[in-house]
């Protein structure tokens, strides 16, 4: 009677459907493989500094001592610096943008806030070694010098090269990823909830105190903390202006060094495995610590905008 | 030629939800059935089981018989069926990335066939039985989608008789056009009869009566009444079907 | 009073916005209009026809740099693109909401996220030390490893607006599921893929950290792929860092080229592949 024929797919898209899985599955394979291979570089480091890899501040590669204290307080400091100028001002430029300008307006100027993210860090470097550290040692230091030199901030010889040109640099770069996103979030307010606010006779900034950025808060704060993983993992801008010296200074005018910025260094010089090997464990620290926050973040972000976006920006 | 379909017993869920909860119909061929009732009341599952379009989604499940021309739909590739059972949805959904004449020809083309003079006649006659030909016939390589919605609708139906199916199954499709477009699609589905055994799902009882031979009534997931459609409207048998169709509820 | 006091707050408030976006955009002019100034004197035919000069000679070039950009690039996008549209087919088309999908979409945002310098790091130790020498295969493999996650993101984005209802049209026709993702679904989706794509291509364009330990640079030609060879942020990189004034220019000169390169590739992704939205 009726054929009991076995149906299976075709064997065309068999193919295709084994092709993609397993594209998408060496993704899974890939970082798994990118994990292990920096453990693995990083062991003999590891084994032989344990936990005071972190906690010292000796970076002796001639007599073969490695602590990362120092780089990681110099990637610390200039991330900080940077996100306390530019989470202010890209929240700012991101309100501007979307509750303040017209539409043409708001396409080109968000268009430029755009092309920030599009310039390579190695382009910010250059400028910041021949434009921002130049102005900032013979204009910029020397006035907060004479200003607030009673806070160690602010003391020391004005070289420019430095924690601030590091910090300021670093703002530059993570502005529009933090405007970027608070921009999706805070567009993903209903309206509802504007309109609701005006008519209540609200002024326009009231309006946005109360509607919209409450409901866009946590996403806000993702926003930031992305811009954050950001600058921890920023490479090469920092290296060019921050000066390059494993010391822990007070002042924001004194040279510092960054884990991204020692790796750069010093990679294609570490001449022995110990040497290569405390460097590798740095890129790993580096590396959990932008994982943590990165997964945070998202967490954050995804809660107020729908889905996962923001993804193009980071 | 048309072909009749048999459903026994056809019972489907969405998840934890029973949609179908038992359906025992038989189809004439070369007939228009319209399908009506309330919303939410398994029409439109009904007719996507039988293309076998329903168990595409996620979390659906089927059982029961539907016969088409003596072979149960179960026992074909479900690929293939579905060039014997055609089918057109109520939002008209043309092909964005291709010309009107690239989705006429569409599952022929996509299904092996190559010769161009085979595709040209192909289409020619399908936009012809769409009552679209005259309209397109000298735009046939502009986008699919710079129709209007009426247009695009009947570009729709002539795709899907361009595999030359034996069933069409309608859903509701004018639902998304206005009047004189809608007029166009009745107009179109009463010549396509003889030919064709066509299922059409509707909200618009009116509609039932201008078009269909016979029609079913479904309410809550069952078939409640099928019959003749000028039975159905003037003299139905359940009291439900009665109150449906004088406006009590819906 | 309270009204005035009211109008008040708002126009202060309004106002630092507006600072804001303008503080935000002095430092966009200074960089691009510095490259342009410093970037524009220095650029001339021997820029982009002859090799590097020894340091303190003047008519040297960049254009082995920018062959090795291309290069580079080019290899990146041979494995990156075909990579990452694949799998970003998968998680849409086939499997949308299990938890393989969600692992992958998380090793996905995982990569996103990796500082460049630690993919350098890995394909130095994985690749470099194992082949003994420093490639543009292991920086091209670099960059495509930056690219993938990218393109992974962006594919999916696309294909999700795809109207499910046009996958329908395509089943109901009796076209099987492969043909309809290869003939239908992807088609439709093209445009904003190859933007992004072409977003992804611009990105990696400009990277530097992972080249520093796997494409290493080269003053000459490289002969091969299986040798050091230049790209232009290298280049850039090393030539600002160099005590040599010519170089600086050349640096400059770079950047604008650089800089140029990457704008005109996102002026055409977003603009030459606008979707017609309704």
């Amino acid at each position: 009677m009726s054929k009991k024929l076995r149906f299976k797919t075709s064997l065309g898209d068999q193919f295709l459907r084994l092709v993609t899985f397993l594209m998408a599955f060496s993704v899974l394979v890939l970082m798994a493989w990118m994990g292990w291979q920096m453990f693995d570089a990083a062991r003999p480091s590891i084994h032989t500094f344990g936990i005071g890899f972190i906690t010292s501040r000796v970076w002796d590669p001639v007599k073969e001592q490695f602590g990362a204290l120092p780089f990681i307080y110099g990637t610390l400091m200039t991330s900080l610096l940077a996100l306390l100028l530019a989470a202010p001002i890209g929240l700012g430029v991101a309100i501007f943008l979307n509750e303040m300008a017209e539409s043409k307006f708001r396409a080109v100027i968000g268009f430029l806030v755009e092309m920030l993210a599009a310039i390579p860090s190695v382009v910010y470097g250059l400028w910041g070694i021949f434009v921002l550290a130049p102005w900032l040692r013979e204009t910029v230091e020397p006035g907060l010098a004479k200003w607030l030199g009673f806070i160690p901030l602010f003391q020391g010889t004005p070289v420019g090269f430095g924690m601030l040109a590091g910090g300021l640099i670093l703002a530059m770069m993570i502005l529009p990823t933090i405007a970027a996103i608070s921009r999706e979030v805070m567009a993903s307010v209903p309206n509802m909830q504007r309109e609701a606010a005006l008519a209540l006779g609200a002024t326009k900034w009231e309006m946005i105190k109360v509607a919209v950025l409450p409901y866009a808060k946590t996403g806000i704060m993702g926003g930031i903390m992305l811009g954050l993983g950001r600058a921890l993992g920023e490479t090469m801008a920092v290296t060019m202006v921050i000066g390059n010296r494993p010391d822990i200074l007070p002042s924001l005018f004194a040279p510092a060094y960054s884990m991204a910025a020692v790796i750069a260094n010093e990679f294609t010089e570490a001449t022995y495995d110990l040497y290569l090997s405390a460097l590798v464990e740095i890129g790993f620290i580096l590396f959990g610590i932008t994982l943590v926050l990165n997964f945070l973040a998202r967490l954050l972000v995804w809660s107020v905008a729908r889905g996962p976006k923001g993804g193009n920006l980071v | 030629m048309g072909q009749t379909l048999s459903v026994r017993k056809l019972e489907a869920w969405y998840g934890p939800n029973k949609t179908l909860k038992g359906i025992n119909m038989e189809i004439e061929a070369n007939h228009v059935t319209a399908i009506i009732g309330p919303s939410g009341c398994g029409k439109s599952t009904f007719v996507r089981c039988i293309n076998r379009m329903h168990e595409t989604l996620p979390g659906t499940k089927v059982i029961g018989e539907i016969i088409l021309d003596g072979e149960s739909i179960y026992d074909q590739d479900p690929v293939a069926l579905r060039k014997t059972v055609g089918m057109v949805f109520q939002k008209p959904n043309p092909f964005p990335s291709m010309s009107i004449f690239e989705n006429v020809v569409a599952g022929v083309r996509l299904n092996g066939q190559r010769n161009k003079q085979n595709l040209q006649a192909i289409a020619e006659r399908s936009l012809r039985m769409a009552a679209l030909w005259d309209e397109v016939k000298d735009r046939l390589n502009y986008s699919g989608i710079s129709l209007s919605g009426g247009q695009q609708q009947r570009l729709c139906i002539a795709r899907a008789l361009a595999v030359e199916p034996a069933v069409l199954l309608m859903d509701e499709p004018a639902s998304a056009l206005d009047p004189i477009a809608t007029t166009h699609i009745e107009e179109l589905i009463r010549q396509l009869r003889d030919n064709y055994t066509i299922l059409i799902v509707t909200h618009n009882m009116q509609q039932a009566a201008r078009i269909a031979d016979s029609t079913a009534f479904f309410l809550n997931g069952e078939l409640v009444e099928h019959g003749a459609t000028s039975e159905i409207f003037t003299n139905p048998k359940d009291k439900r079907t009665e109150d449906y169709i004088t406006g009590r509820f819906g | 009073m309270k009204q005035y006091i009211r109008k008040y707050k708002n126009w202060l408030m309004l106002s630092v916005f507006v600072a804001a976006t303008i503080i935000a955009l002095v430092p966009l002019f200074g960089v691009l209009g510095y490259v342009l100034k410093n970037g524009l004197g220095a650029l001339n035919i021997q820029f982009f026809t002859n090799l590097p000069k020894a340091m303190g000679l003047s008519g040297g070039g960049m254009a082995n740099a920018i062959v090795g950009t291309l290069i580079m690039v080019l290899i990146a996008s041979l494995i990156g693109i075909p990579v990452g549209i694949l799998a970003g087919i998968y998680l849409t088309e086939y499997d949308r909401h299990s938890w393989f999908s969600t692992a992958v979409r998380f090793a996905t945002d995982v990569l996103t996220g990796i500082p460049s310098i630690i993919v350098g790091i890995v394909i130095y130790t994985a690749i470099v030390l194992k082949m003994g020498n420093f490639s543009a295969l292991a920086g091209g493999l670099a960059l495509a490893i930056i690219m993938i996650p990218l393109i992974i993101r962006s594919t999916e984005e696309m294909l999700k607006l795809v109207s499910h209802s046009i996958r329908e049209a395509g089943y109901a026709l009796g076209i099987s599921k492969g043909k309809t993702i290869l003939k239908i679904v992807l088609p439709t989706a093209a445009k904003g893929i190859i933007t992004g794509a072409m977003l992804a291509i611009a990105r990696v364009s400009g990277e530097t950290a992972p080249l520093l330990f796997t494409a290493l640079g080269n003053q000459y030609w490289a002969r091969s792929l299986n040798e050091p060879i230049a790209s232009l942020p290298v280049q850039i990189f090393q030539y600002a860092t160099s005590p040599y004034k010519e170089w600086h220019q050349l640096a400059w000169a770079g950047s604008l080229v650089l800089i140029l390169m990457i704008i005109i590739i996102n002026l055409a992704a977003r603009f030459a592949f606008r979707s017609r939205h309704s």
